[in-house]
């Protein structure tokens, strides 16, 4: 590959977010799963760093770690009389998906491998990642911003009604 | 940046197989917030090495973070009403919907 290489950190990083995504989707006890989720984002944090988008991986630790996966846990521990015992997890096609799973996997990896069209623009070092990212959102990309604060406003209506306990 | 798009490939791929292996609903969750992720990774790659004028892969995938927030928070509130009338949340025992 004609690109630099590279460093130790992404290796390690991406060694274990790989693992612990398996562990996601390979281990019995459901709440494991969970704590390896949070491990996975963590490392997806540490990618967007090396990436140049700081202020994404902030978004990442405050809304995915902080949020979502507390979420997740909170459902678990609502939800599971199961949590603990050693039930089995997986369904019947087990052996199918993991097939197909690694046939997409290999499509995708050579199709990444053997494409070069791409322009190879220069990386330059971003400065100023979050001031600009901010300024974009509030000048070209104004109307989705506006729009996602209404889905988030309908998402919580839903889940609240939802979840609400009906009166007998 | 192939490393980067090999990385997002491969956890994309345990997603799938997580989504179409799990039992439990907030197993599937779980494999659907790693496909989130390695769509992500996706985009802010190409923004770093592809298309670097702008900041629009970023955007998106913090707009998708947002919306994955508010899918999940639906989700699992769809779970808790799940849980509330079966008594489980194994997706093969949710078989209303089928015919």
């Amino acid at each position: 590959m004609p690109e630099p290489s590279v460093g130790p950190v992404f290796w390690i990083l991406s060694f274990v977010a790989l693992l612990s995504a398996f562990m996601v989707v390979s281990l019995r006890n459901i709440f494991h799963c969970a704590l390896f989720l949070i491990l996975c984002l963590f490392c997806v944090a540490g990618i967007y760093i090396l990436l140049d988008a700081e202020f994404l991986a902030a978004a990442q630790v405050l809304i995915y770690i902080g949020g979502i996966s507390v979420l997740i846990i909170f459902a678990i521990m609502l939800t599971s009389s199961l949590a603990s015992k050693k039930i089995t997890q997986t369904n019947e096609n087990a052996l199918v998906s993991f097939f197909i799973a690694l046939v997409f996997a290999f499509t995708t990896l050579l199709l990444v491998g053997n494409t070069h069209v791409w322009r190879h623009a220069a990386p330059e070092s971003a400065s100023q990642n979050t001031l600009s990212l901010g300024q974009s959102l509030m000048t070209e990309f104004m109307l989705p911003f506006e729009v996602v604060s209404v889905l988030l406003l309908a998402a919580l209506i839903g889940a609240i009604v939802l979840a609400r306990k009906e009166r007998s | 940046m192939y490393y980067y798009l090999a990385l997002a490939a491969v956890l994309f791929s345990i997603g799938l197989f997580g989504v179409l292996t799990r039992r439990n609903t907030i197993g599937i969750l779980m494999s659907l917030e790693l496909m989130f992720n390695a769509a992500n990774i996706n985009f802010v790659t190409f923004n770093k090495y592809v298309v670097t004028d702008g900041l629009a892969g970023q955007i998106f995938a913090m707009f998708i973070i947002v919306v994955a927030a508010a899918e999940a928070t639906v989700g699992l509130a769809i779970v808790l009403l799940v849980y509330r009338n079966w008594q489980g949340i194994d997706t093969d025992r949710v078989s209303i919907m089928k015919w």
